[in-house]
């Protein structure tokens, strides 16, 4: 059973041929018996999931459930739960319990979603590898010396563990889409304002985005329907109309043309990757699409770009962080700017530091214009080269990262590498543009993600297209051996 | 030396929105400590800001009222400091693209001419929270209901030459964000509150002296004196051979002096950007046109038209337009007085205006409307009282004890214009003073004039005050002539 996928599970609780309550059980078995191994949680809720899955149960027996009604889910801890603590991978807010749900919180248990729990992160999201929480690193299920990627890493491990069907994410540079691939699932990242940031712990606003993580495209379009949508409380939350994200999944792909980025297919990338990439984009071409090189020339800036403005919005966003009215507070503190260094210094980690400090240089004044601004500049020209490239093809593929899962302490101290391995999704976040990760092969037992990206609001253009890869495929059926 | 002063202000005025700027906690004053604060303004982790579109309004409408450009696109920033009254790390403020930019207003110096001062921008911004320092040992309290109120800070050029223009332009913002109740104005409680940037040059010199900025001047009168003491002091400190450093400085109400705060190095670098969670302010012509329609009459149009239909001199029409309940307090009295406004002005400016000052309260607080002041009024203009009696019947009706006309009933003040009997009061006074009467007659007329005061208390003692002073006034002069 804890193999099936959301949709199927759906359909099980609709056929009453399972009950909530039973499938809750199940799976919050399975996190019980896996979650020390893969240090994947930091809290596990289960009498809140209890309660959740009775009062789902009622629900489909009144007739009253929709498509997730009883489906047992879990939250990065990054989105606010009311009443449950939210640490966002964080000494500072190891002790922090919110007086609210983020709307996607509200969004998915109006929907009836049973939430087991947590998920651990890179620390405030910022991380490719999950080893900068203040909970340890989470580990691969394909291979316990491995990462499983970030941040939404803790995430990414449940949902390949078959320990859910299906987990929250946010990607503000990669960090749904590159822990996808690491560990060989479909992670969606939205267009910029798709889906509420509300209750989304900021980390870079004008780039986060929530998504979900799921193992098909089809239960990640089921997700994305009771996720997407305006929201009052977050002025940059789109208001634009929400589509049935399951109505195209299973449109033809005649005519489908597919941009293939000379930049991401440079002598730069693993031969192994490139491969693998081209033979996803020919199983494609089977299917009807066809293929158009584009170029995207200041892609290669993206990294650059990205570390001058997620760290200039971070540094900002977490100046809240100061020990005054939540959150980590420094013992005795001598006066107040010794309660301001000392609270920060040590509810902080190294890899928040860094970024924070980064952020604040480029603000400065003097250094402004120099690094802030010109970033800005770039940025809309990654942008304008995007937009003038979705209006030659309909979607741009390439590889999501730039290898498969790297070993435990191999980047911690080398940032510069570790930010490579965002090469792939940074753009994306700096452009707004809406793109999936999907497994689409193995290398060495590891899997490796394929990610196809799309116009503005083209969610269901992409779930359709990652929808018809995975009925001509069985990548995203393969699953690690410890967990079967 | 012969000194010039340059003076620039930054007034904050709270705009009068029941919400605050960014979420929906309610902006009153006065509350318990903490209670109108919710999670935005408390800045948890993930809360999201708003805009309040009320607040957007009032901007423009102060813009409007400058004549200032209100460009189509403005945009929120973010100024970056700590502070434990600023729950964020950093205040929504504007930067670059204010809402309001370049306008002016005219002031009326002390010799009647009329002044242009510009406005450079007024931006939309949110207020931090209150430190408080009482009632917490060696430790601060922190008071987070102001966090989140809605401010717009009006920037002025460097027009203004003394602290008297300086107060002048200050009462005039405040009487235009009053007029278009986007303000209480209420200076006490900080509704109101400004900055002032001072600085001293040789008369004729073109470049301007190192400036000071002088914080929190909540009162006209602080103005003035801090202006006028900082500028004392500035020049004190450049004629034995100093120079004036840029710094903050603190104005001391109490010791009448301003203090050193912050020097220019020690001031934060606030790492202005534009804010990631608010998208810029869009505003179609339409919207402004919109709000062009509906704005109030405001002061200086108001002034004019009192100058025009109630024939009143520039300065009554000035003062009676300094507030927009005073103004209507004004209009009211005439309305009701049988037409006499120069009466009417006198009597608000006057009475009404010293009574109001020891009580400390607002017109619009007065316990006599202008409808019953009108009614006095009228009374003191058909000859029913005096105006000696007319301040009695005023202090009863401020006690509250009826209108005009049921005092002068009640009491029997009505003012007694029989000549007969004002006659006889004359004759037995001139009877009872031989000594006063010979004296009188002996002098020479220009003497006589004072003389016939001491005939006039007499009589108008012997009457309570009622007899028609007019009539007493001839009567004595035809009999003492005899």
């Amino acid at each position: 059973m804890y193999n099936k996928t959301l949709a199927e599970l759906s359909q099980a609780l609709q056929q009453r041929d399972t009950s909530s309550e039973e499938l809750t059980g199940m799976y919050l078995q399975r996190c019980r018996q896996f979650m020390d191994k893969l240090n994947c949680f930091v809290t596990l809720t289960e009498e809140h999931a209890m309660a959740q899955a009775r009062a789902a149960d009622k629900k489909i027996q009144a007739g009253k459930a929709g498509p997730l009604t009883g489906i047992p889910m879990v939250h990065k801890d990054i989105f606010c739960t009311n009443g449950i603590k939210t640490s966002c991978g964080s000494r500072m807010l190891d002790n922090f319990i919110a007086p609210y749900d983020a709307t996607v919180v509200r969004q998915l248990d109006d929907a009836g979603m049973v939430m087991l729990g947590k998920t651990n992160m890179d620390e405030f999201a910022m991380g490719s590898s999950n080893e900068t929480s203040y909970y340890g690193p989470v580990l691969n299920p394909w291979d316990p010396d491995r990462v499983p990627g970030g941040s939404s890493g803790g995430s990414a491990a449940v949902v390949a563990a078959r320990l859910t069907p299906m987990a929250t994410g946010t990607d503000t540079g990669g960090s749904i889409r590159q822990p996808a691939s690491l560990c060989g699932i479909t992670g969606l990242k939205p267009t910029y304002g798709r889906v509420s940031r509300y209750g989304m712990i900021a980390f870079a606003s004008s780039l986060d985005q929530g998504g979900p993580m799921t193992r098909t495209a089809e239960d990640a379009a089921l997700v994305l329907n009771a996720m997407a949508g305006f929201d009052e409380h977050d002025s940059t939350s789109a208001n634009e109309p929400v589509e049935d994200y399951t109505s195209q999944l299973e449109n033809p792909l005649e005519g489908l043309k597919i941009g293939l980025p000379v930049e991401y297919f440079d002598e730069r990338l693993n031969p192994d990757i490139s491969r693998i990439i081209h033979d996803g984009i020919a199983e494609l071409k089977k299917l009807g699409a066809s293929i158009h090189e584009i170029n995207l020339p200041s892609s290669k800036l993206s990294i650059p770009v990205y570390y001058v403005v997620a760290p200039a919005e971070c540094s900002s966003n977490l100046a809240r962080y100061d020990g005054v009215r939540f959150g980590y507070r420094c013992d005795d503190p001598r006066d107040l700017n010794d309660l301001y260094c000392r609270s920060r210094g040590e509810g902080f980690g190294r890899e928040v530091k860094r970024r924070v400090l980064i952020g604040t240089y480029v603000l400065s004044a003097g250094y402004y214009d120099a690094y802030y601004l010109k970033a800005q500049k770039i940025r809309r020209l990654i942008r304008n080269e995007f937009q003038q490239a979705l209006k030659e093809v309909d979607v741009i593929i390439g590889p999501t990262a730039p290898g498969t899962a790297f070993k435990l302490n191999e980047l911690i101290d080398d940032p510069i590498n570790m930010y490579l391995s965002d090469i792939y999704t940074v753009s994306i976040n700096l452009a707004g543009l809406p793109a999936i990760s999907v497994p689409a092969g193995m290398l060495n037992g590891l899997p490796v993600g394929m990610q196809i990206i799309g116009d503005y609001f083209s969610e269901a253009r992409l779930l359709n297209v990652a929808h018809r890869f995975q009925q001509a495929t069985d990548w995203h059926q393969h699953q690690p051996a410890e967990y079967k | 030396m012969a000194w010039e002063t340059i003076i620039g202000l930054e007034i904050h005025a709270q705009l009068a929105t029941q919400s605050k700027i960014f979420s929906g906690a309610a902006t009153a004053y006065g509350a318990e400590a903490n209670t109108q604060a919710c999670a935005v303004d408390l800045g948890l982790p993930g809360v999201l800001p708003v805009l309040n579109k009320e607040a957007v309004r009032m901007a423009i409408m102060f813009g409007l009222a400058i004549n200032a450009e209100i460009p189509s696109r403005s945009v929120f920033a973010r100024k970056n400091y700590f502070y434990p009254d600023l729950p964020k790390g950093y205040q929504i403020s504007q930067y670059e693209l204010p809402i309001v930019s370049r306008g002016s207003i005219d002031i009326t110096l002390g010799n009647g001419e009329t002044k242009t001062i510009g406005v450079t921008r007024a931006h939309l911004e949110e207020d931090a929270g209150k430190s408080v320092h009482e009632g917490f040992g060696n430790l601060t309290g922190i008071d987070l209901n102001r966090a989140g109120t809605p401010l717009i800070e009006i920037v002025s050029e460097p027009d203004m030459r003394s602290a008297k223009e300086a107060v002048a332009y200050m009462k005039k913002i405040h009487a235009i964000v009053t007029y278009l109740g986007i303000c209480d104005g209420n200076m006490q409680e900080g509704s109101f509150r400004c900055d002032a940037n001072v600085s001293v040059r040789p008369r004729g010199e073109k470049k301007f002296g190192t400036r000071t900025e002088l914080k929190n001047l909540n009162s006209f009168r602080f103005v003035e004196a801090a202006i006028n003491y900082e500028v004392e002091r500035q020049i004190d400190v450049i004629e034995s051979g100093g120079k004036v450093i840029q710094e903050t400085r603190l104005y001391d109400a109490n010791k009448n002096e301003t203090r050193s705060m912050r020097s220019k190095e020690e001031a934060n670098d606030y790492r202005y950007f534009p804010d990631p969670d608010l998208l810029p302010i869009e505003i179609e012509k339409k919207i402004i046109n919109e709000i062009k329609q509906s704005l109030p009459e405001l002061p200086d149009a108001m002034k004019r038209r009192f100058i025009e239909e109630y024939h009143l001199s520039e300065y009554d029409a000035d003062n009676l337009t300094a507030g927009p309940a005073l103004a209507l307090f004004f209009e009211t009295t005439v309305q009701h007085s049988g037409g006499e406004p120069k009466l009417s002005a006198n009597w608000v400016m006057g009475e009404v205006a010293a009574a109001l000052n020891r009580e400390n309260k607002d017109y619009n607080q007065s316990p006599i409307k202008g409808e019953m002041l009108g009614g006095l009024i009228k009374r003191i203009k058909d000859n029913t009282i005096s105006s000696n009696i007319a301040k009695e019947v005023f202090t009863a009706m401020w006690n509250g004890e009826g209108s005009a006309d049921e005092i002068i009933e009640k009491k029997g003040l009505k003012q007694v214009t029989d000549s007969d009997a004002i006659e006889k009061m004359v004759d037995e006074v001139i009877a009872e003073s031989p000594q006063q009467v010979e004296q009188y007659k002996n002098s020479p007329p220009e003497k006589q004039g004072k003389l016939i005061g001491f005939f006039v208390g007499q009589i108008m003692k012997k009457s309570k005050g009622k007899a028609n002073p007019k009539q007493v006034n001839e009567l004595l002069k035809n009999k003492l002539a005899d």
